[in-house]
């Protein structure tokens, strides 16, 4: 099912997706670190798609329990993340604009 | 079937560009918010989208296809709300404890998709199961180590656990798990298998409890960083078992940014990632810290308050202990009195203040400080020798000289603002006690520095009735 050239062309789509990585970061200034940090704890959230497609698939207990699990942490991930990320960066304000304090904390 | 498996690989592929270029957005301030929009519609599109995997699951799947969408409606519901609730709910100042949960989460999450794949279907080849060994490894480290992370900032264990030779049991173990995930791979088509499995993923977990309980609470941030990096990378490897591209792009750029990130971080406290994760930090600091103890000047904050009233210049030095006494929005106030004085004020943000870097950013943000107020260490550091005041919150080993000239110092080496450096210095603290690296400052004994005691809402509410007592007299 796997061939050579499949197995090299995952190789190429890491090799690339990695320096893209490298890249998006690498010029980002230390104020955005934390919201940066969590942004791409948002973005591997994406693994519940993965663990959608498995439990979709599977066929006993087992893997009906450990998919639903795999689910939900998933899906923790990726609202918890995108929250998160949001509160924090709907902060960020230059002084052009009046400053409106704590309009950001929503609790 | 051949056209909805086009769909699903193509709305796969509009999810990556979305999330890789909300990602991108998200590394500039100005366009930031639309950053996280904009990798937020993608991942919703591609979480709709993996639903119409429903009408060409496996046969072996087929009879149990109602019950396992409605598990996988039920655990979304759970598990979104729950941290929705959760991340909405969060304060600020626990943030990082928080992003380390959810991020726990994501490598639990590839770790289960890792169990079902060594334990599913008997027709997986065997290059295919070693990278299922290897994400389900990382994704399980990532899991236990985030939770370690998570209650040690949140105060929930608070010492490290150390013992002779922990390095080399801790490398004596992962060197076994690998050896049991090996053999998971190996026995995969015997009846055996599925223990060796088992065996694999707790010692997984088990690995990351130990590689994390040694490191000390003020590494956490970057400790967390890694295993935000480590979670990317093992989706990235899951995605390649499940044949997703969409996971293996987004989870390889995560792995990548993070752990860049990482580096980043660890440099801001010139350490390195191996200083980080082996080194006993903060072990021979209690000697260091019985050094020559002189009597430190104090001053009440109104006589504090009107010299700054009359500088012209002042930068503030927040450190997390303005976020523990939540004063951020009085130290605002004060500040925007002395502006109305006509003083240029400024905040100087040590890249490892609060937190993780960039924490104070946020919790400065909060309190509605306009971030082209707030300077970098590199920006700013050179000005303070030119600074009438430089007021000094809640913070300690950012600006403790010692790292600059103390060689038996623990903090030795590491980068640090300069406020020592300004005519005058007053630091507000609640009494005399250290740092989180527990090192003695020599900042606060120096002639030019005055130490202002009490809770940091307390003084700044002082402080800001004493400049209001000026303008109104």
């Amino acid at each position: 099912m796997i061939t050579a050239m499949t197995f090299v062309i995952a190789l190429y789509i890491f090799m690339l997706a990695a320096f893209t990585g490298y890249e998006v970061i690498s010029r980002v200034p230390s104020i955005l670190h934390t919201p940066l940090m969590s942004g791409s704890n948002f973005v591997h959230g994406i693994v519940v798609v993965g663990a959608l497609g498995a439990l979709f698939n599977a066929s006993s207990v087992l893997e009906q329990v450990v998919g639903f699990l795999g689910v939900m942490l998933g899906a923790g991930n990726v609202v918890g993340g995108y929250v998160v990320t949001d509160r924090m960066l709907a902060m960020f304000k230059p002084s052009t604009k009046p400053a409106t304090p704590a309009s950001g904390a929503k609790s | 079937m051949i056209l909805l498996a086009y769909i699903v690989a193509l709305s796969a592929l509009i999810a990556s560009a979305l999330l890789v270029y909300g990602l991108k957005r998200m590394s500039s301030p100005v366009t930031a918010v639309s950053g996280i929009v904009t990798a937020g519609w993608g991942m919703l599109f591609v979480v709709a989208a993996s639903f119409l995997q429903i009408f060409s699951v496996s046969d072996a799947a087929r009879p149990h296809i109602v019950v396992n969408v409605i598990l996988a409606v039920l655990a979304l519901v759970i598990g979104g709300g729950w941290a929705g609730w959760k991340g909405r709910s969060v304060a600020m100042t626990a943030m990082p404890q928080m992003v380390a949960l959810f991020n726990g989460m994501g490598g639990g999450a590839a770790a289960a998709v890792s169990v079902i794949a060594l334990t599913g279907p008997k027709d997986t080849g065997i290059g295919q199961l070693l990278v299922t060994v290897a994400g389900g490894l990382i994704g399980s480290m990532s899991l236990s180590g985030s939770l370690i992370a998570w209650a040690k900032l949140d105060g929930r264990m608070n010492k490290p656990i150390r013992f002779g030779g922990q390095r080399i049991v801790n490398a004596a173990f992962f060197m076994l798990t690998v050896l049991l995930g090996v053999m998971a791979v190996a026995q995969y088509h015997q009846p055996g298998g599925g223990l060796f499995a088992l065996l694999f993923f707790m010692g997984a977990l088990l690995c990351g409890i130990c590689m994390t309980v040694p490191i000390g609470g003020a590494d956490m941030p970057v400790v967390i960083s890694l295993y935000n990096a480590f979670t990317g990378l093992a989706v990235g490897l899951e995605g390649y078992v499940m044949a997703d591209p969409a996971l293996m792009i987004a989870g390889m750029v995560v792995g990548s940014a993070g752990t860049l990130l990482t580096v980043m971080m660890a440099k801001g406290m010139n350490r390195s990632i191996t200083n980080v994760l082996f080194s006993n930090f903060g072990e021979a600091t209690a000697a260091a810290a019985t050094g020559p103890q002189k009597e430190a000047k104090s001053v009440a904050a109104g006589d504090a308050a009107t010299t700054m009233r009359y500088a012209s210049t002042v930068i503030i030095v927040p450190g997390y202990g303005l976020a523990v006494a939540q004063a951020q929005g009085k130290l605002y106030e004060f500040v925007k009195l002395l502006q109305a004085a006509g003083v240029d004020v400024k905040f100087a943000i040590h890249p490892v203040a609060g937190r993780m870097p960039g924490h104070m950013n946020v919790l400065l943000a909060e309190a509605g400080v306009p971030y082209d107020m707030i300077y970098d260490m590199d920006d700013i550091n050179d000005s303070f020798a030119d600074t009438d005041v430089a007021l000094i919150i809640g913070a300690n080993d950012v600006v403790n000289p010692s790292a600059r000239t103390d060689k038996s110092s623990p903090i030795y080496g590491m980068p640090i603002l300069n406020a020592d450096k300004a005519r005058q210095v007053f630091v507000i603290k609640r009494g005399m006690g250290m740092g989180y690296s527990a090192v003695q400052n020599p900042l606060f004994f120096q002639d030019n520095c005055a130490m202002v005691f009490g809770d940091a809402q307390a003084v700044l509410s002082k402080m800001v009735e004493a400049v209001k007592g000026l303008a109104a007299s």
